[in-house]
């Protein structure tokens, strides 16, 4: 019972901590105490939580190294894109298109989720991480071939398989936009994406992450990752559960694509390569395995990080790594443990 | 013991870092960095730089193209040195890393250089880059000339952004008419970087002008990001084509492997190359034997014997000890560009961002400016730049005209 109540308790911390964190930089930004960089910085960092709180189901709740996350950002960035994209004249709202390319995101990485799931998550161990990094890389190279249009008639579609099709084999009517060129990418998106949709999307994936983990579905993952043949042999369904956590982390990441793909006015699917996926990941890991705080920390810290360095010119990104190596170190040494221990019980029940 | 020390250590450098980071808020203590790095220029400056106009380069200073960003950052740095010490217009020059990112990595650059104060960017280096900061430059009104962005779609919609280099559709075209009036009848194989706005832009109209001037194209292939350390399935499709010639509109990077890769299956067909392929040269630990005979479309000669070029070619050689590539010398001449439209629009530097903008943005079309890379520069009001392409080709590890 007391265990519970703490589980709870922790969770709200971890709304009312970032609802904290929005209201201060909102009132910082209202202020005009931030400079553009910082402003610059705000959305790509919410994408960036989201994505690794998603990715956190996956490996730290399921327990299933994932290498192939970007893929499912990137597929929720361009369905995102066109939808809102194609949606410029028929709603004039931003908030409201922003709302719906999210939701068009996350249920086209949902899909994709779902069919990449049914391979991949017969396997284990190393090879489900091989597998998931090749369909990243897939899902890369098909977005990459994708042209695609929108005129008075509706879309158009295009797949340039051979490389010989570019925008203009669309035959769009007069008035009709190319919205994704291809290897170009996106170019003349409306950049609608903003601080306050960012702050929503990590809400309600924080919503849905932290009740799934704490509802029966979730301890039934978590026994799952411990021990999948006690797990099996209770009468948990493998494959139902794996599925659950694998969707709803996909699903979870297209949203974020979506809002990363519509802060910037162009965007190229060889942005979301596996240098991507790693850097989700290394938020992932250095946040904790399976600590939803630990990632929304680690991924807001490390991303500022670089931009942080600036001032070191030349050196910004030895020393990016120099401090990825220390706080690795720092966190997984055993003094460095004892000592947070020690200062735990002051600051417990404001932390915990 | 020694645990507890490496903690200390770990702790003091990570305190030093959040220094740093929480420096970032007083712009001043970022543009000591580069002052401090121009050294010349800052100790010529101080008395002027009250005055002077705040010039932004971003480019990728880190990472596999950092070559051109680091090319570009060192010719300007020539050009704003040689500016200031001639009084009249000076300027202030700020340096930041982009990583070659077209997404939010380039947008962080620009907006640390916004930060600063930046009145005119000279850049962004890469095209990807060029798209999404052109974008955003033309939302806030700030003038951009590319050394090197190469894509129409930097240019594209976009008024206040001017290229100093060639578009890709007119090297694809320059490349192809080339060839059809040296090369006639040659075979022509081409390998491409399909994920590659820049690659893929001149490859597309190459084939469509070589088509026009019956240059024939017996194979092409392609890679991409991830697929560029080994080219023997491209290699092998095109010497089997029975291609004598292959053109390569890619970076210099992977055109390395290629010509090492075609050097050990025995295969000699000549190589040509557009700016990209610029920089080989420079390459650590490229063997330059393996370049030998390979042609490229570029504005810009080192080994040219005019006077513009001498100098330049000198003093880059005296300050960074080696040979300036054609970003380097796009970089120089971008920044006399700038200087040349200034002084033309009469701006001075209490001026802001947007006014300097709309101030250059008539001005351009109007100026015609002689530099390294080309006699006579002018512009169409689209930023299109029109200027003589020049083929050199690789003899003895260094560029000489054919």
């Amino acid at each position: 019972m007391k265990m519970k109540k703490k589980i709870a308790w922790s969770d709200y911390m971890t709304y009312i901590g970032v609802t904290i964190a929005f209201v201060i930089v909102s009132f910082l930004k209202k202020g005009g105490a931030l400079n553009r960089s910082q402003l610059g910085l705000l959305v790509p960092i919410c994408a960036y939580i989201t994505m690794a709180i998603s990715l956190n189901l996956t490996v730290g709740i399921l327990g299933e190294l994932s290498l192939g996350h970007a893929g499912f950002m990137s597929i929720g960035a361009f369905s995102g894109i066109i939808a809102a994209m194609s949606l410029v004249n028929v709603i004039p709202y931003d908030g409201v298109r922003m709302a719906i390319a999210m939701v068009v995101g996350a249920v086209m990485a949902g899909i994709f989720g779902f069919f990449i799931g049914i391979p991949v998550l017969r396997l284990r161990g190393d090879y489900l991480a091989i597998v998931t990094l090749a369909f990243g890389e897939i899902i890369k190279e098909i977005l990459t071939c994708l042209i695609v249009g929108v005129d008075a008639e509706g879309l158009h579609i295009l797949i340039n398989i051979d490389g010989s099709k570019t925008a203009s084999d669309l035959n769009l009517l007069e008035g009709g936009k190319a919205i994704i060129k291809g290897a170009q990418g996106a170019v003349g998106t409306k950049t609608i994406a903003s601080f306050t949709a960012g702050y929503i999307l990590i809400m309600i994936s924080l919503i849905i992450i932290l009740n799934l983990i704490r509802s029966r579905s979730g301890r039934a993952i978590m026994a799952i990752r411990d021990n999948r043949i006690a797990a099996e042999s209770v009468g948990i369904e493998i494959t139902k559960y794996k599925m659950m956590a694998f969707v709803t982390s996909a699903a979870i990441a297209g949203a974020a694509g979506a809002l990363y793909g519509l802060n910037y006015s162009s965007l190229a699917a060889a942005k979301f390569d596996f240098n991507t996926s790693i850097l989700v990941l290394v938020f992932v890991v250095l946040g904790g395995l399976g600590n939803i705080w630990g990632s929304i920390v680690a991924a807001t810290v490390l991303y500022i990080l670089p931009e942080a360095l600036r001032s070191f010119a030349d050196y910004r990104m030895l020393m990016y790594a120099i401090v990825l190596i220390v706080v690795m170190l720092a966190t997984n040494s055993s003094k460095a443990k004892d000592l947070l221990d020690k200062l735990k019980p002051a600051g417990k029940e404001e932390e915990q | 013991m020694k645990k507890i020390l490496a903690m200390l250590l770990a702790l003091s450098m990570i305190f030093a870092l959040c220094a740093c980071g929480g420096s970032k808020e007083e712009t001043k203590t970022e543009t000591e960095t580069p002052a401090a790095e121009a050294a010349p220029a800052a100790e010529a400056a101080p008395a002027a730089a009250a005055g002077a106009f705040k010039l932004g380069v971003q480019g990728p200073l880190t990472g596999g193209a950092a070559i051109y960003g680091t090319a570009v950052v060192n010719g300007a740095k020539i050009a704003v040195d040689e500016i200031n010490a001639k009084g009249g217009i000076q300027f202030e020059l700020q340096a930041q890393d982009d990583e070659a990112d077209s997404g939010d990595k380039a947008i962080n650059a620009y907006n640390a250089l916004m930060d600063w104060g930046m009145q005119v960017l000279v850049g962004p280096v890469t095209s990807g880059s060029g798209v999404t900061v052109g974008a955003q430059a033309y939302a806030d009104r700030v003038f951009c000339l590319t050394p090197s962005g190469s894509s129409v779609d930097c240019i594209a919609d976009k008024d206040n952004f001017f290229q100093v280099c060639f578009t890709d559709p007119n090297q694809g075209v320059a490349s192809a008419d080339y060839m059809a009036k040296n090369y006639a009848g040659a075979k022509v194989a081409v390998i491409y970087k399909n994920d590659d706005a820049y690659s893929q832009g001149i490859r597309d109209t190459f084939v469509k002008e070589a088509e026009a001037k019956a240059v024939e194209v017996v194979y092409e292939g392609t890679f991409n990001e991830s697929t560029q350390t080994d080219f023997s399935v491209q290699l092998t499709a095109a010497q089997a084509a029975g291609a004598d010639m292959v053109f390569l509109p890619i970076y210099y990077t992977p055109a390395s492997v290629i010509l090492s890769q075609a050097n050990a299956m025995g295969y000699a067909p000549t190589f040509f190359g557009v700016d990209g392929m610029d920089g080989i040269l420079a390459m650590p630990g490229f063997d330059t034997a393996l370049a030998e005979g390979v042609m490229l479309l570029t504005p810009f000669s080192a080994d040219s014997q005019d006077a513009l070029t001498q100098n330049f070619v000198a003093k880059y050689q005296a300050a960074y000890g080696e040979t300036p590539n054609q970003f380097a010398a796009d970089a120089y001449d971008a920044v006399y560009i700038v200087a040349a439209a200034l002084e033309a629009a009469g701006c001075t530097p209490d001026m802001d961002a947007a006014a300097i903008c709309e101030a250059l943005i008539p001005v351009m079309p109007t100026i015609s400016v002689d530099g390294v890379t080309g006699q006579g520069m002018t512009w169409a009001a689209s930023g299109e730049v029109s200027k003589a392409p020049m083929a050199i080709v690789i003899k003895d590890g260094v560029y000489v005209t054919p």
